[in-house]
Formats: C-alpha cells, structure tokens, sequence
C-alpha cells in the first residue's frame, strides 16, 4: 500500500513543489527581492555567484536572482492568462459543438478550429506583431489563440461520448435543455480534464513566452523576462556562461513542474488512466 | 473513399481561402504605408503617388486580394516592395535553408525517437524505460533556443567542430551546407524526439493491451514478435499525426532557431520584412506556412483513410 501510494505521488509532490516555488518567488517579488532590478551597477557587472549575489551579475551589474524573481512575473501571469483566454473561449465552443453534435454549428465550429490550427502559433505572434508591436499583451493574445482550439476539441471530444450516457438521458426526460445539461452534467465530468490540459497548456505556454521574449516579441525593456535575459546573454556566453544558465535553467525547471504537476494531477484525478502509461 | 477525399479536398480549399482572407485583412491593416516609409521622409506626395501606382497599392483592396490570391496560384507572389524582385525568388531561396533544416531535424527526432520508444514499450517499468522517460520529460522542458546556445558554445566556440552561425549556400557542396544546419538540427530535433519517443511509447502500450495482441501471443508469438507484427503497425496513427503536426511545427517553429545562428531561413525574411513594411512579403510566407500546415493535415489524413477503412467513415 504504501508503495503505491508513493508511486502515485511520485510526479504529484515534486512537480506541485516546483510549481509552488517559482509561483512563490513571482509572489514575493511584489514586496521584497533582493536588489532592486531597475538600478545599474557597472562596476559591478559580470559578477560570478558570489555570497552577496547569490546567482551573479548580468552585464549591467544587475542582481540575476532578483531579476529572475521579476522575470517569474511576466511568464507565469502570460502562460496563465493564455490558458485562461483558450478555456473561457475553447470550452462553450467545444460543449456546443458537442450538443449540437453533426449538425452545422458543429461543422462551422470544428472547421473555425481547423482554420486557428493552420496558424502555427509562432506565426500568429508576428502576425499580432506586425500589427500592434511587440509587447507582452500581444504575446497573451497569441498564445491565447493558439490554446482556443486545443480547449475546443477536447471539451468536445469528451462531451460527446457523455452525451449517450443514462445520467444525461435522464436530464433530457427530466426536461432540461441542451445548454443547462451542457453546463449543470457535461461541465463538471470534464473538469478534470481540464485541468490536466491547462497545465499541459500552462507549460508550453512558458516555453512559447521565453521564446517570443527571446526575439524580441514578447515583453519589452525594462520588463524583465526569463526569454529577454537568455538573449542578452547569448553574445557574453563565452565570457559569463553564468548569464545564460540560470535563467535556462528556471524555465526548464518551471516546464519540468508543470508537467510533473498535469501527469501527477492526471494520475490522481482519473483513477482509471493510473496504470503504467 | 472517392466521396470522403472529396470532402477533405473541400474543406483544404475552404480552409485556404478563409486563412487567405484573415492574412490579407490583418495585414492590411498594419500601420504605416510602404510606399512613403521606402521613399523616407522627404519624399514629395507625387512621388509617393507615383510609387504607390507602380506597387498598385492605389487599387481598391477587394481587386487587390484578387490581384494577390490569382497571383499566387499562379506561382507569381508579387514584387518585394524593398528588393524589386520577384517575392517567389525570394522565398524559394529562403526555402532551401527551411526546408532541409526542417527536415533533417525530423529525419533525427524519428531516428532518436524511434528505438527510444520500442525500448522503453518493450521493457515498460524497467531501468531503460524509466531512463527513457526521464530523459524525454527532460527534452519537452527544455527551450530549443537555449540548447541550441550551449551547443554553439561547446561545439563551435570550444572545440570549433562547426561554425557558430551563418549559412555558406550549397554551393560549396552538400555537406559543406549540411554541416552548417548540424548543430541547429540537433538543437530542433531534442524536444520533438521526446515527444515522438513518448507518444510511440504510450501508443504501444495502449495496443499491447489490445486483444488481437493477446491472441498473437496464444498463438504463441514471443513478446516481441507480437510487438513488431502486430502492435507497431497498429499503434502508428497516433505516431503518424504527431511527425505531420511536427514537421509543419518545424517549418515554421525553426523562426527562433534561425535567430540563434543567423540562418538565412524563411522566419529571419519574415522578421526582416515586417521591419521594412514589405508587406507583400510577409503576406506571402505567411501563406506558405499556412499551406504547409493544411497540405501536411491533408495528406496525413488520406493517409489514414487510405490504410484504415474505419476512418473513412469518422467525421
């Protein structure tokens, strides 16, 4: 017993750690960091981790842990709100295409979906680019877009086979229409769905974010960014690797929570995909 | 099957036309006109006038998108408004650095995936499956653009096995223009032979659980010959989507890449031509993308219908 007790918690702990940290340090950067990250020190740049700063100096003398606690602001609240932006869309899309199911709203939805799919995500950021300049609310938006349809075709892929079952079908005889059965009994049977997906979606909403700031479409100056500080560093790596490790590693580690968090979350939530996968 | 490739080949036309439409909308409204920002600001109003004419930007915009999309289909992209040379010249040699990038990073994630995954199918919960997934949680985490840096550092700047960037051309031969897309290939390839490698692993197992697979080893067929006969074929279509949805996720995902070894590709032209308002130009890569994208769906689908009957009928 407890061996499977653990083996179940073996993603859930470490990745809800993870996760918790850097939401943390995002938190805390409000109130406290431990230099400020607007000032510049040139005397002190390209500092090794040292006692004082504790992970270095970038190339302006700024502290990196303090700008790596700021930079959490920006990619945490933009991967968040994308997945918030692609579940208040993407879910009554996909619940309606579902109760709709084979009839045209279903046909112009999932075609609507098709189109959005056709954009790669990267080029609906240049695109929202090219048109409003760059910033990290356009990056929200593009990420947002992106995450619509993957919301809508998996709500309506687990709604339909919910729609045949005896505790819907009872809703309907007990006169219930199709929007209150979609809202009162489909809704909450795939909320743990959901759940998983959104973190899924929060995680490759970190790495889309590092890599629109990386080029210089996501937040701007004096934002600080964890994607922005990877490319100030990527000319100094030869001379101060340090610059570019941390806040490499700071995504890779956020990434790697998240997606420890969505399969232990998985493993929890849906007792019947708890087998070896 | 006549009737469903019909279909499919509706809704790819639909689909066109429709994305066509949102291209040509959104960027026409993108502030700044081309013609004044290329002749500067001292340029007189006639002279704007008369370039604006030249480009046909004095057209109505419905004759435009109509100019534009017959244009294309045509093979005929336009005039690059900055270059004055024919936009398709322009992308067909941007198309020699994408396309050969995009697809030796694909032809690598397969080969790395592809054992990676049957190996870790085949001994589920042992050491090498557990090394497997270890690993490949790792590769989805990490940014391509930030592997990609530590590879120019230790390949190209310390042991200088490769150039850190830059793209000598294929005229200097085959392996002279592969060894330049090396290191940007491998760093492409890295997360999506992870994801490759765990979809390949998952989709064993759910077939493995299947009962024509348990029939197989009544029959008596080992462990293993039951997964090379009869499992691995069968848990390819998930396998298939997933390298169709990657390959156009590398054509256009390579624009970061690009950036860190100053690749001449085609998401450096797009960036490059934003930057100069040739909005002809971003127009039409953006279209090609997008083509790419919906042909690749679209073959991958007949593809499946073509091998499985039961697909014919879904949707």
């Amino acid at each position: 017993m407890a061996s499977t007790t653990r083996k179940r918690f073996r993603n859930l702990v470490p990745g809800a750690f993870l996760v918790v940290l850097f939401f943390g340090a995002a938190i805390v950067s409000f109130f406290y960091t431990p230099f400020d990250v607007e000032t510049l020190n040139i005397k002190q740049r390209m500092l090794t981790p040292n006692a004082v700063n504790w992970l270095g100096t970038d190339h302006f003398g700024r502290d990196i842990l303090s700008m790596l606690m700021v930079g959490a602001r920006t990619s945490l609240a933009v991967a968040f709100i994308a997945v918030g932006i692609g579940l208040l869309f993407g879910v009554p899309l996909g619940l309606m295409a579902a109760s709709y199911r084979g009839g045209w709203i279903d046909e112009f939805i999932m075609r609507g979906n098709d189109l959005v799919f056709a954009f790669p995500a990267l080029v609906i950021a240049i695109m929202i680019t090219a048109v409003f300049g760059p910033g990290a609310v356009n990056a929200i938006i593009a990420i947002g877009i992106f995450n619509i349809p993957v919301f809508a075709r998996l709500t309506r892929g687990a709604s339909l086979s919910l729609w045949n079952r005896e505790f819907i079908m009872a809703a309907r005889v007990a006169g219930k229409n199709s929007a209150r059965i979609s809202i009162e009994h489909i809704l909450p049977n795939i909320t743990n769905l959901l759940i998983v997906q959104g973190t899924i979606q929060f995680s490759l909403g970190i790495l889309a974010e590092a890599g629109l700031s990386y080029v210089g479409l996501g937040a701007q100056p004096p934002t600080p960014s964890w994607g922005r500080m990877l490319a100030d560093s990527q000319t100094l790596t030869t001379i101060a690797p340090h610059l570019a490790l941390f806040p490499g590693m700071v995504i890779v580690l956020t990434v790697l929570g998240l997606n420890l968090l969505g399969d232990g979350l998985r493993d929890w939530l849906d007792p019947r995909l708890r087998r070896e996968r | 099957m006549l009737f469903y490739l019909f279909k499919r080949i509706t809704s790819l036309i639909a689909t066109l036309v429709v994305a066509s439409l949102v291209v040509f909308t959104v960027i026409e409204v993108v502030p700044g006109d081309p013609a004044s920002y290329m002749l500067g600001m001292n340029a007189s109003e006639d002279t704007v006038q008369a370039l604006k004419t030249e480009l046909g930007l004095n057209q109505g915009r419905i004759p435009r998108y109509f100019g534009w999309v017959s244009g294309m289909l045509r093979g005929d992209f336009g005039t690059s408004y900055t270059y004055r040379t024919p936009v398709a010249d322009m992308v067909s040699e941007r198309l020699m650095v994408s396309l050969p990038l995009a697809l030796s990073a694909l032809t690598l994630a397969i080969v790395l995936a592809f054992p990676a995954g049957l190996l870790a199918a085949s001994r589920r919960g042992g050491a090498v499956d557990s090394i497997v997934m270890a690993i490949t949680q790792l590769g989805v985490a990490i940014p391509n653009f930030w592997f990609a840096m530590w590879l120019v550092l230790l390949f190209a700047i310390k042991w200088q096995w490769f150039s850190a960037g830059g793209f000598p051309g294929w005229d200097i031969g085959f392996w002279g223009g592969m060894k330049a897309l090396t290191l940007p290939a491998i760093a492409l390839a890295l997360p999506q032979a992870s994801i490759l490698a765990r979809v390949l692993r998952s989709s064993l197992l759910d077939v493995l659980n299947e009962d024509y697979v348990r029939t197989a080893r009544a029959k008596g067929l080992t462990r293993r010959q039951a997964l090379w006969r009869h499992a691995l074929r069968n848990a390819m279509i998930p396998v298939l989507t997933i390298i169709g949805l990657q390959f156009s996720f590398l054509l256009a995902g390579a624009i970061i890449i690009e950036n860190v070894f100053f690749l001449p590709g085609l998401g450096r032209l797009i960036f490059q031509s934003i930057a100069q308002r040739d909005l002809i130009v971003v127009e039409s890569v953006i279209m090609l993308l997008v083509f790419a994208v919906v042909l690749v769906t679209f073959l991958v689908d007949i593809a499946y219908a073509w091998v499985d009957p039961r697909m014919r009928r879904g949707h």
